[in-house]
């Protein structure tokens, strides 16, 4: 009986098939296309002004250096100052933070209660306030404006503040709830039965319960508030204005030459912060959009 | 390479990274055979089902399914057919769609693709099911989908996935009953892996034990009750399970076995090998809750002794009750219209030599 | 004795919910007053004339001017609107004070011969919204497959297509306005034919941003560079989902790869496209942020979108009223979008 010349035994020949190699030069040309401006912000804020007028925007930098970074961050013009971005660095932060905080301690709260402590009348705001989540900004602006200027916040930090709580409600008030109502139900009422009322379950049990889904809540606000610039720049006042008007103003402002070295550096000092958090965070970040995008 | 078996195992070595599963497993199934696989959570059961299948890389071996080294081959091309646990059925498909679905895909001709799903629906009573989703399906009836997708393939061996352990008792034991008629009908190879004992015990024509990535016993369910090889073994086969009681084996022309203040004598009692001179400790006895004798039956056994019922458990056709023999809890089956309680005394008893011992090692003696 | 049991029972039922309807005051204000009380403010106000509500502009050496005073303090201390003594007096004496114009607003709105401002911004966002969505699907779902293969460097790969996503729409739009301009990538490839000596390459023009036609390209390119990511982690993510064991079973089956993908996975992660597809349109019915820094809405009005329209309207052109109803149009858009949706998934749990 003639034997074959290689008897299959073991684990299989190796599998480079042409299918293979299709799959990764499909992901690899891809990751072109999303590295590269991320290579021309790099590479155009390290050149010095010389080299950016010669244009070819590939070019690797003669002589990198961090003038550009300096400028941009101290003495770049945004508007009627030419302080830099540090101004709105500082604004930001200064936006960011109460708002991450304000409305995750409402939106937490309104989920706890969501979830275990039903009342007439409660799934229909909670219905209200999703569909509300997908009305466009416009829609409701100008009455904003109105309010927030009866309130005398129009124009102030606290006002923008108040804006940003407002809308980050709706989808972190979801997030809870679909998070509370996930843990097993039998933790609740054995609280229940042990005596413990609203706020002392909500702060003794399911807060600290809560961990990771805090990491995702903060992760999706500071983003997306740090981020923004339709509300920065409508309520929170000239002196006030976050980065991202900021770098608008130094890139837009039609005075004099284009200093595509400092504009770019501006770019990358105003997307430090949600990259940074974007790559320590990694699963928490995709946890986050998924989340997003699981309704009810 | 050898057309008796219809599949052989060689040497099969199964490894994740650093963990090894299985090493050195070696499995001859022959033709027709019903074979079970039956072990506990981890022991590699359903991992040597998934090589067999092709579903899983092997480190090392060989496997044949019909005199074909199918060691490389892709699960398509092994001549097999699979039923899952979860039955995976497509669900946006109709049972037809389901069961239809790898034929069309293999370019099996419009009139024997419906030839296949006529015959496979006849056998498993799904004809009226052919229009629904899995969705509209109770689990029986998924389960047979998922058994009819495998017997539309044509092919000469079955596997089978623990099909049933998502099915409650009743549903399970009905099931049961209907894969061996299957079995009885087709006449396929059929290998079938499950944690459930009886259900090993009811349907196969053997069993082999796995733990730890190691075959245990691989026999007849009949030896296998009767005479287990090791401790685990016995402990695993037989519901509710063996009594175990440890002592010291004395050899001599009728051996002793001592424990605490029992003495029995061990007399009729079939030894695997000559034991020396010198007392054997760590061994113990084993004797199944069915084999113990009661009442007036008891009086007449080699061994007999009265005891103290401690917990009654009845359960309609017969009564479990648990009793204290020295320290040890001891378990029996009396009639069921029989009515003890807790406190009352009785005698119970049984012959030695119906039992099994095991040494310090665990391995039959 | 029932009684008193009835008594206390309900007495504890209104404690208990007592301190969940505190809690939960901030959300009823929010739906209540922000998103219930505006909207109806908005559209209500939308059938007005336009001057009723003067605003004065502050100009600054940026583009950007915004609302300061729209209220007037009266002798009395009073805020009274400005140009006319709020009275409600009903709606016949709104109609004599002419204060309801009726559709007026939308006539003009949407009356292209005279307001082709309007017209263009709808086009843009329909034909950007269509092509996004279908490149952002296709693009994300085949990354997300691709990525399902168990590919080495699984995550180096998802955090490089996902990045762009934590960015704001301004930082995508300066670094692309930069790149698309004739000095970004077409110099760069004149310079490159010029070295290697290509003619071709030389002279090759890629002026997406100057033509009215292509600039929604350049919009596109930029906008999807930013969103696909978020597609494909959810088809990503809905993949996973998927039972391991149905793959199995087509395997065994003998079905190919790119077939299980199309005829089981596909059907079975409807809920996900569906879910999806809601999410990125209503983000695109939005857009603004990158319009305003990449084109400006040009040249001239031609990559013009609703909401840019509305901001412009509102508060550099004083005209009130033609933005509310614009932005009433969009709000209309994504009901249309949403009450579909909405169907869907209720209907769906009521057959449950």
């Amino acid at each position: 009986m003639t034997k074959a010349i290689a008897t299959p035994r073991g684990p299989k020949p190796n599998r480079i098939s042409p299918g293979r190699i299709i799959l990764y030069s499909v992901l690899l040309i891809a990751a072109v296309y999303y590295l590269l401006p991320m290579y021309v912000m790099i590479a155009t804020s390290l050149k010095d002004l010389d080299q950016v007028r010669e244009g070819n925007i590939f070019a690797w930098p003669f002589r990198a250096g961090f003038d550009a970074w300096i400028k941009a961050w101290d003495t770049a013009c945004t508007g009627l100052y030419c302080e830099g971005l540090k101004v709105g660095f500082w604004k930001s932060v200064q936006i960011t933070v109460p708002s991450v905080l304000i409305s995750i301690a409402i939106a937490s709260v309104n989920g706890y209660a969501l979830s275990y402590w039903r009342f007439r009348g409660s799934e229909v705001f909670f219905t209200i306030l999703i569909i509300g989540s997908f009305i466009p900004y416009q829609v409701m602006l100008y009455p904003l404006v109105i309010i927030t200027r009866e309130l005398g916040i129009f124009g102030t930090l606290p006002g923008v503040i108040f804006i940003h709580s407002i809308f980050g409600m709706p989808i972190l008030t979801l997030l809870f709830r679909n998070y509370f109502a996930a843990l097993p139900v039998e933790l609740f009422k054995a609280a229940r039965v042990d005596g413990a009322g609203f706020w002392g379950i909500f702060f003794q049990i399911m807060l600290p319960m809560s961990i990771p889904i805090l990491v995702v809540a903060v992760i999706l606000q500071v983003t997306g508030i740090w981020n923004d610039f339709l509300f920065g720049v409508i309520f929170a006042g000239t002196q006030n204005w976050p980065m991202t008007v900021q770098l608008n103003n130094i890139v837009n402002s039609t005075q004099g030459v284009k200093e595509h070295n400092v504009n770019m550096a501006a770019t990358i000092l105003t997307g430090l912060v949600p990259l940074t958090i974007y790559f320590i965070s990694g699963r928490y970040f995709v946890r986050g959009i998924a989340a997003g995008a699981v309704k009810g | 390479m050898s057309e008796n078996y219809s599949i052989e195992i060689n040497d099969l070595k199964v490894a994740y990274g650093e963990i090894v599963v299985l090493e050195n497993m070696n499995l001859n199934i022959a033709h027709g055979e019903f074979l079970v696989l039956l072990g506990a959570s981890g022991c590699g059961k359903s991992t040597l089902l998934n090589c067999i299948a092709g579903l899983l890389d092997v480190r090392d071996g060989e496997i044949h399914i019909n005199g074909k080294n199918v060691t490389w081959e892709e699960p398509k091309d092994r001549g097999i057919g699979m039923v899952f646990q979860s039955y995976a059925l497509y669900p946006q498909m109709t049972v037809k769609g389901n069961l239809s679905f790898g034929l069309r895909n293999a370019g099996v001709k419009k009139d024997e693709v419906e030839r296949r799903v006529a015959q496979a629906s006849e056998i498993l009573q799904i004809e009226p099911l052919l229009k629904r989703r899995p969705a509209e399906l109770s689990g029986g009836q998924r389960q047979r989908v998922a058994i009819g997708r495998a017997l539309v393939r044509d092919v000469d061996v079955f596997l089978f996935d623990e099909p049933l352990s998502n099915l409650d008792a009743k549903l399970r034991a009905d099931l049961r009953v209907e894969i061996k008629r299957l079995h009885q009908r087709l006449e396929n190879t059929m290998i079938y892996v499950t944690h459930d004992q009886i259900e090993a015990m009811t349907l196969a024509d053997r069993i082999a034990i796995m733990r730890g990535g190691l075959i245990q016993q691989l026999d007849t369910p009949f030896n296998i009750y009767n005479n287990p090889v090791n401790k685990y073994v016995a402990g695993f086969i037989g519901s509710p399970a063996m009594n175990f009681i440890e002592g010291t084996l004395t050899p001599g022309d009728v051996p002793m076995f001592t424990s605490g203040d029992l003495n029995i004598s061990m007399k009729g009692y079939e030894l695997t090998q000559t034991l020396g001179s010198a007392p054997l400790e760590g061994v113990t006895l084993g004797i199944r809750p069915e084999h113990v004798l009661f009442g007036d039956a008891a009086a007449g056994a080699p061994f007999s002794r009265e005891v103290v019922v401690e917990v009654v458990e009845p359960m309609g056709a017969d009564t479990l009750v648990w009793a204290m023999i020295g320290e040890l809890s001891f378990r029996f089956r009396v009639e069921g219209q029989l009515q003890l309680r807790s406190g009352d005394k009785v005698t119970i008893g049984f012959d030695p030599s119906r039992g099994s011992m095991f040494d310090a090692e665990e391995r039959r003696i | 004795m029932t009684a008193t049991v009835k008594h206390k029972r309900r007495r504890l039922g209104l404690f208990r919910n007592l301190s969940a309807k505190i809690a939960a005051i901030p959300m009823i204000f929010t739906t209540l007053v922000v998103f219930v009380g505006c909207s109806i403010w908005t559209i209500t106000y939308s059938f007005t004339k336009s001057k009723l509500l003067p605003v004065k502009l502050f100009t600054m050496p940026v583009e950007f001017q915004f609302p300061l005073s729209l209220f007037n303090r009266s002798e009395e201390g009073f805020l009274t609107w400005v140009g006319f003594d709020y009275q409600w007096n009903g709606f016949s004496q709104l109609i004599n004070t002419k204060f309801l114009v009726g559709f007026a607003q939308y006539d003009r709105l949407l009356d292209a011969s005279r307001n082709s401002r309007w017209a263009e911004s709808v086009e843009n966002i329909l034909f950007y919204g269509v092509f996004s969505l279908t490149f952002s699907f296709t693009v994300g779902f085949i990354l997300a497959a691709l990525i399902d293969q168990k590919v080495r460097f699984e995550n180096a790969f998802r955090s490089i297509y996902l990045y762009p996503f934590a960015l704001s729409f301004v930082v995508t739009g300066v670094v692309w306005q930069w790149m698309l301009s004739p000095d970004g990538i077409q110099d760069a490839i004149n310079q490159f034919g010029a070295w290697a000596h290509i003619g071709i390459l030389e002279n090759l023009p890629f002026k997406l941003m100057a033509s009215g036609e292509t600039v929604i390209f350049g919009l596109l390119l930029a906008g999807l560079w930013q969103g696909t990511g978020f597609t494909m982690v959810l088809m990503l993510a809905g993949m996973r989902g998927i039972d391991g064991e149905i793959w199995k079973a087509a395997r065994v089956d003998g079905i190919p790869k790119w077939k299980t993908y199309i005829f089981v996975v596909i059907p079975m992660m409807r809920g996900v496209f569906i879910t999806t597809l809601v999410i990125a349109a209503s983000g695109i019915v939005r857009l603004y942020d990158l319009v305003v820094v990449l084109t400006s809405g040009g040249p001239g009005f031609s990559s013009e979108v609703p909401a840019k329209y509305v901001y412009d309207y509102m508060f550099a052109r004083s005209n009130l009223g033609q933005a509310l109803a614009a932005s009433t149009m969009m709000l209309l858009t994504v009901v249309i979008i949403l009450i579909p949706w909405m169907y869907l998934e209720y209907g769906r749990r009521k057959e449950r």
